[in-house]
């Protein structure tokens, strides 16, 4: 059991990393962005060719598929997203949803439907692990990939809390049209939010790949568990992905502990258990916000 | 100078501010009346950039910003104190200034002379701007504008919502705004009294058209009334002129 929860916990550090950019881009652009699974198993590939094809050290592919991931962002925002956002609820989601279809055929068009994985470059981290007290082993990589969720929450806060671009996206997340009157160019603001969100999927795309194997067809699927991750931490809420994600990944863990097929049906019953709890109106507030108010702070 | 021509700005079908006309100099203080529905709100989201389905043209110190976006409008020297404050309610009072000061233009309005201005803020400055009292907020709101350095700002229903106390106190404050001379202010407000005190001319609106234009103290209390409610000097409708 305390193995499980710990792999959940270390599971859940991943999932805060690739739900961490689609809250930042649901709070600012107000914008449910369907193929960020998709862009974030866009980038393991490309990390994937440099590796593979290229023969560039991962830690070099990495620094140089996220600048990129950015630019796409960037580019997407300014050229297809604000564009879609005029037109409604409807159509950011179906365009996003074409959008990952592109590049779900895109991948199998160019790299086929084998599974690929960065496992293999990355020598013994793959399976390397410390061996705990109790016949607990814990693998070094989710270990790292944790810490990097961490450091990478700790970066936004402090993004978000302390730079110009920063208070600027607080601003515009709240009253876009009041943070116009403040002089601040909400579009550009966005663009930045999804460029960011974009190098964020592209660090957890890393993770994935690193951790496990991927197809074209990988992306859905990641794009649910990041969606879960955001729900029960929270929407707009940042480290309610890290709580999120934890969740998500200790309610997985339970579940594959009992049996290997109930892995993924244990997090979305836990999803599902938190919207109702939700609808009930006693968990609106999400989990990291409903702690505060139970320790009596603000909400 | 703000100058505006020929604004007519829509919602829908329905046609919210008719050919409105006006200027205002740097320094000078433009009183804007009309009753609820007459098209004081529109008409200056149309001229912020906020409120799209419009045309006619405003210009800012001789530029023309009628087709840039409400941040560039504010780059020029052009900043709106909304209706309802529309503060960050999740950001403190320094950093409410603070994003307002990062984005607009630099000038004499710093966050040291925008505290000597509004002493009000000061002992409020680490509160979360969504706590504050009504009149607090509204302190926040100038101040906000304020710190983008604008020619011209104009500022939405003032003392909406606000205690007698607090109204007196944002008066005095606006009146060291006036007397300073870098500026020149809209102050739309509702109650007359103060409207033609505080200004140097008044402009009133009926059903999105200004049906009276002149300086404070010329203006007569029959005057504001007929116009304010639409009433000809026989104290007959003249909506039915904009129908």
């Amino acid at each position: 059991m305390l193995d499980a929860i710990i792999q959940g916990v270390l599971l859940g550090g991943y999932y805060a990393i690739l739900a961490a950019g689609l809250s930042l881009m649901l709070g600012v652009t107000r914008f449910l962005n369907l193929a960020h699974g998709d862009l974030a198993v866009l980038a393991a590939y490309l990390i994937i060719y440099l590796v593979a094809t290229w023969h560039m050290p991962i830690l070099w592919a990495i620094v140089l598929t996220l600048p990129v991931m950015g630019l796409l962002g960037w580019a997407l925002q300014a050229f297809l997203f604000a564009r879609t956002m005029k037109g409604g609820f409807l159509l950011p989601l179906l365009t996003t949803f074409g959008l990952g279809a592109v590049i779900q055929n895109g991948i199998y068009g160019v790299f086929s439907s084998d599974v690929k994985s960065l496992g293999n470059f990355i020598g013994n981290l793959a399976w390397a692990s410390w061996k705990l007290p109790g016949h607990i082993s814990v693998g070094k990589l989710p270990v790292y990939i944790f810490v990097a969720s961490v450091v990478v929450l700790v970066s936004l806060q402090l993004l978000l809390s302390f730079t110009k671009l920063g208070r600027a996206m607080r601003a515009t997340t709240v009253d876009e049209e009041a943070a116009e009157l403040s002089g601040i160019d909400a579009r550009r603001i966005q663009r930045a939010t999804v460029a960011i969100a974009m190098v964020l999927a592209g660090l957890a795309g890393a993770a994935l790949a690193m951790r496990s194997l991927i197809n074209p067809y990988t992306g859905p699927t990641q794009l649910i568990f990041a969606f879960e991750a955001v729900v029960i931490g929270g929407i707009g809420s940042l480290w309610g992905t890290l709580a999120g994600g934890i969740v998500l990944g200790i309610a997985q863990s339970l579940g594959a502990k009992i049996s290997p097929q109930l892995f993924q049906l244990f997090g979305h019953v836990v999803f599902l258990a938190v919207l109702w709890w939700r609808m009930k109106g006693a968990g609106s507030l999400g989990i990291v916000n409903l702690l505060r108010s139970l320790k009596g702070g603000r909400a | 100078m703000l100058e505006v021509k020929n604004i007519q700005a829509q919602h829908g079908l329905l046609q919210a501010v008719r050919g409105v006309s006006f200027s205002v100099r740097k320094g000078e203080v433009l009183g804007v009346i009309g009753a609820n529905g007459a098209g004081k709100t529109t008409l200056f989201r149309a001229i912020t950039g906020v409120h799209t389905d419009m045309t006619g043209s405003v210009t800012l110190n001789g530029q023309d910003i009628s087709a840039v976006r409400p941040g560039k409008r504010v780059a020029a020297g052009l900043a709106m104190v909304p209706e309802g404050r529309r503060l960050f309610p999740d950001m403190s009072v320094r950093e409410n200034l603070q994003v307002a000061g990062e984005h607009g233009r630099r000038g004499d309005w710093t966050m040291e002379t925008v505290l000597d201005a509004l002493p009000a803020l000061k002992p409020i400055m680490r509160s979360l701007a969504g706590n504050l009292s009504g009149g607090q907020r509204q302190a926040v709101a100038i101040g906000r504008a304020l710190m983008t350095n604008p020619d011209v700002v104009i500022m939405d229903e003032v003392s909406l919502g606000l205690s007698p106390i607090a109204i007196e106190g944002l008066y005095e404050s606006l009146a060291q705004l006036k007397a300073s001379g870098k500026t020149g202010i809209v102050v739309v407000e509702q109650d007359l009294r103060r409207a033609l005190t505080f200004s140097d001319r008044v402009i009133c609106l009926l059903e999105g058209a200004i049906t009276l234009e002149g300086a404070s103290g010329e203006l007569t209390h029959d005057d504001i009334t007929s116009a304010y409610f639409g009433l000809s000097a026989k104290g007959e409708e003249r909506s039915a002129a904009h129908a």
